[in-house]
């Protein structure tokens, strides 16, 4: 069966324990994660988690119930489904030295990137988008030296109305 | 006026109905168990280690429908329930575990007897607390049992620091609880429904199979119903016997692994499927790409998530198994529609004449005894109206295929998990929720080692169970899968050290017998079932190469069953039907 990157949002209670919940039915149940990230949001009793998976349309139903199962998930919207945005921030150490200072810098720039800190040798980059351009800087980076690198893991929200939140009219959980 | 934390948690164990909890104490429940010692309303029963008390707590919850309530130290107290919790768990019977903490500085410290409850109890719960504060405590609780015994129920434990139940705050006992994270879907939506009686009554060769979910909702009228409204076959899973009479002429068996060959038959060819309560697992299907080719299916179930799982569906339906059969009823009868007749007499013929092949024939002449008559004969004479719970392998499947099971929670076994040494715990359960019933645990001299300690707390607390031991001195399931599939290399399946068990029981302070002639069978089991007040060990010393029929072996289909020698002789060649 075809497998297909999904991104799914996840609203839960702000609870210890929750996020340990979630990743033990991923790694029990044998499900792949590629990212996943939460914090709590505007309401500080809910975290919101986004995780992004591959699986066959079957297995990602099996997911989105087995999530909604959890007695801590409050909603579950799989945002693969509609239109919608996400991003992922990534902070990268590259060696800059020489000739590479103002080579590293415009490729930076081109990607909209920032330096957010410099030394002698070396320059710490910030770069937001989806993923598919951090990887692609990623790459250019190619003509320096990596010296480290560390990456978010993707959020994602859905566009227009719908909305993952306790009165959205989407996703309503049932058990 | 302010209690103490194990105070309020004995007050809300009262007020939520609780009559027995099966415990052990340790140094991080001592406070608890200072407040049991000061009431006489919740009555605790000592058992001899953890994993009793949570089978014991599982059968007295399996005949009840209420929650069986556990109460183990930390560590080892916990480690030990957790065989139970996951047997519950797969069987989703509701629970409460409540396990005492080291104090809460300690935690995270490697204190002695601190082991992470919740982590360690997670993959087989359906929720789990820790409860850092006392003011929270009682609303625990009081969700605690909500969530176990709701939508689909299941073990929940609560895991409550020493400190917090030396702890002081006022008590109250909520008397609902509402959470925004947790509300099971109970009614099946109307329009599903209509489609799966259109579908249903559409069907040229219906079958009904249902499981253990129509036991949970308390089903067993509105299936009948059903059933005899339309005059379709109906089998159950192993879980789900006794909701379909055994002795109705529509009742086609159990299915599966060890089903009948009518029922495995009558899966194979069905053209439409009506599935509740049951969630198709890989001992009721076989090999998923030769499941019931032809069947649509319409699904019931309250778990979404056992819907679709492992077959594709036509017509889901999540919603409570007696509330969906009763709008399926009412749906039918509004709609006026009618079985094809014509195609049912057809379909009930074919059936017939699978029925005829008697799959579960066995040798009446041997001079062994043979486990099946001692299980038809403890079914006469008991009338059918035993609880019968069992371990796990050979007995089990046999008890189910010859005890006949006519009322549901009569019949309490491991199904989901498969846990030997659950049947003598879980029997205790049984007794104290219905102490003027027959109890009888069918088991194996395998089994029954594993939780042999119980006898103890039977001695205690004078609880009479029989104790059916069909001894044939194998592992019986092991050794015949090393039969079929392993050309008879029996690695590890016999034991050559085991007890004599009639002086095990009496050491116990309890009576035993040894019955080895067929002759004695029926004698000594009227004898034994008229000891009202005796626990008796009856060990039945058993043909020790008996097998299982019929038996679908993993990867196979139903209609590819291994059939008893005597069976094979009567199946009808097969014929060319139209079934597409």
């Amino acid at each position: 069966m075809e497998e297909n990157r999904h991104i799914i949002s996840v609203l839960l209670e702000n609870e210890s324990g929750a996020l340990s919940r979630v990743a033990g039915l991923f790694s029990a149940r044998g499900y792949n994660i590629e990212t996943l990230t939460v914090a709590p949001t505007d309401d500080p009793s809910l975290s919101r988690m986004t995780i992004v998976t591959t699986g066959s349309e079957s297995v990602i139903e099996q997911i989105t119930k087995q999530l909604n199962k959890l007695i801590e998930v409050v909603k579950v919207l799989n945002l693969a489904d509609r239109n919608h945005i996400e991003r992922e921030l990534m902070m990268v150490k590259v060696r800059a030295t020489g000739d590479l200072r103002d080579e590293v810098k415009r490729l930076a720039e081109i990607f909209r990137g920032r330096i957010i800190d410099v030394t002698e040798s070396i320059y710490i980059i910030e770069l937001t988008g989806e993923c598919s351009k951090l990887d692609a800087f990623v790459e250019t980076l190619k003509v320096t030296e990596i010296l480290e690198l560390v990456r978010s893991g993707v959020s994602g929200i859905a566009r227009g109305e719908s909305s993952l939140s306790l009165n959205g009219h989407k996703s309503k959980k049932s058990n | 006026m302010e209690l103490t934390g194990a105070d309020i948690l004995v007050r809300c164990l009262r007020d939520e109905g609780v009559k027995y909890i099966f415990g052990y104490p340790g140094g991080a429940a001592l406070h608890i168990y200072d407040a049991l010692y000061r009431q006489d309303e919740v009555r605790h029963i000592l058992v001899r280690h953890e994993q009793g008390a949570s089978h014991a707590a599982d059968g007295y919850a399996r005949v009840t429908g209420e929650p069986g309530v556990v109460l183990v130290t930390s560590g080892p107290g916990v480690t030990n329930t957790i065989t139970g919790i996951a047997t519950a768990y797969m069987d989703s019977i509701p629970m409460v575990v409540i396990s005492g903490q080291v104090p809460s500085h300690l935690i995270g410290d490697d204190a002695f007897q601190e082991v992470d409850a919740l982590g360690v109890s997670r993959p087989c719960v359906k929720h789990n607390f820790l409860v850092r504060d006392v003011n929270d405590l009682a609303l625990t609780i009081k969700k605690a049992f909500y969530i176990a015994n709701s939508g689909k129920p299941g073990p929940v434990m609560v895991d409550i620091p020493k400190d917090v139940t030396a702890a002081l705050a006022e008590y109250h006992y909520p008397e609902t609880v509402s959470m925004r994270s947790y509300n099971p879907t109970l009614r099946g939506h109307s329009g599903q429904i209509k489609k799966a009686a259109k579908l249903l009554l559409s069907a040229k060769r219906p079958i009904i199979y249902t499981g253990g979910g129509v036991t949970t909702a308390g089903g067993e009228q509105e299936l009948r119903s059903l059933v005899r409204r339309l005059d379709y076959p109906c089998t159950n899973t192993l879980m789900g016997l006794g909701c379909f009479p055994a002795n109705d002429p529509l009742f086609i068996g159990m299915l599966g692994m060890h089903g009948t060959y009518e029922a495995n038959m009558a899966m194979h060819d069905c053209d439409v499927m009506l599935a509740v309560g049951a969630r198709f697992d890989d001992r009721i299907t076989g090999d998923l790409n030769k499941f019931a080719p032809y069947a649509k299916i319409i699904h019931v179930d309250i778990d979404p998530a056992s819907i679709g799982k492992n077959v594709k569906v036509e017509v889901p339906i999540v919603g409570d198994a007696k509330l969906v059969l009763a709008d399926l009823v009412a749906t039918i009868e509004k709609l006026k529609l009618e079985p094809n007749y014509d195609a049912l007499k057809a379909w009930w013929n074919q059936i017939n004449s699978w029925r005829s092949v008697d799959s579960l024939s066995y040798d009446r002449n041997s001079s062994k005894i043979k486990p099946q008559y001692v299980l038809e004969k403890l079914y006469e004479v008991t009338n059918g109206e035993a609880f019968v719970t069992s371990d796990v392998g050979q007995h089990q499947m046999w008890a189910a295929q010859f005890y006949r099971f006519d009322t549901p929670r009569r019949w309490v076994n491991s199904g989901g998990l498969g846990t030997m040494g659950f049947g003598l715990p879980a029997a205790m359960g049984v007794h104290l929720a219905y102490p003027e019933s027959d109890v009888v645990c069918v088991t194996g001299e395998a089994s029954i080692i594993m939780c042999i300690q119980e006898l103890s707390t039977c001695k205690q607390y004078d609880i009479p169970i029989k104790i059916i031991n069909l001894n044939n001195r194998y592992m019986g399931m092991v050794r015949q899968w090393q039969e079929f599939f392993y050309d008879r290399r029996y690695s590890h399946s016999y034991m050559d050290a085991l007890p004599d068990f009639v002086a095990l029981a009496k050491s116990f302070g309890h009576d035993g017998v040894r019955i080895d002639d067929p002759a004695d069978v029926e004698g000594a089991l009227r004898e034994t079932m008229k000891r009202k007040k005796d626990l008796v060990f009856m060990d039945f010393i058993t043909d020790q190469e008996e097998n299982v029929y019929p038996m679908i072996a993993a990867g196979s289909g139903h209609n590819e069953m291994h059939l008893s020698p005597k069976a094979e002789s009567e199946e009808p060649a097969p014929q060319e039907r139209e079934l597409a």
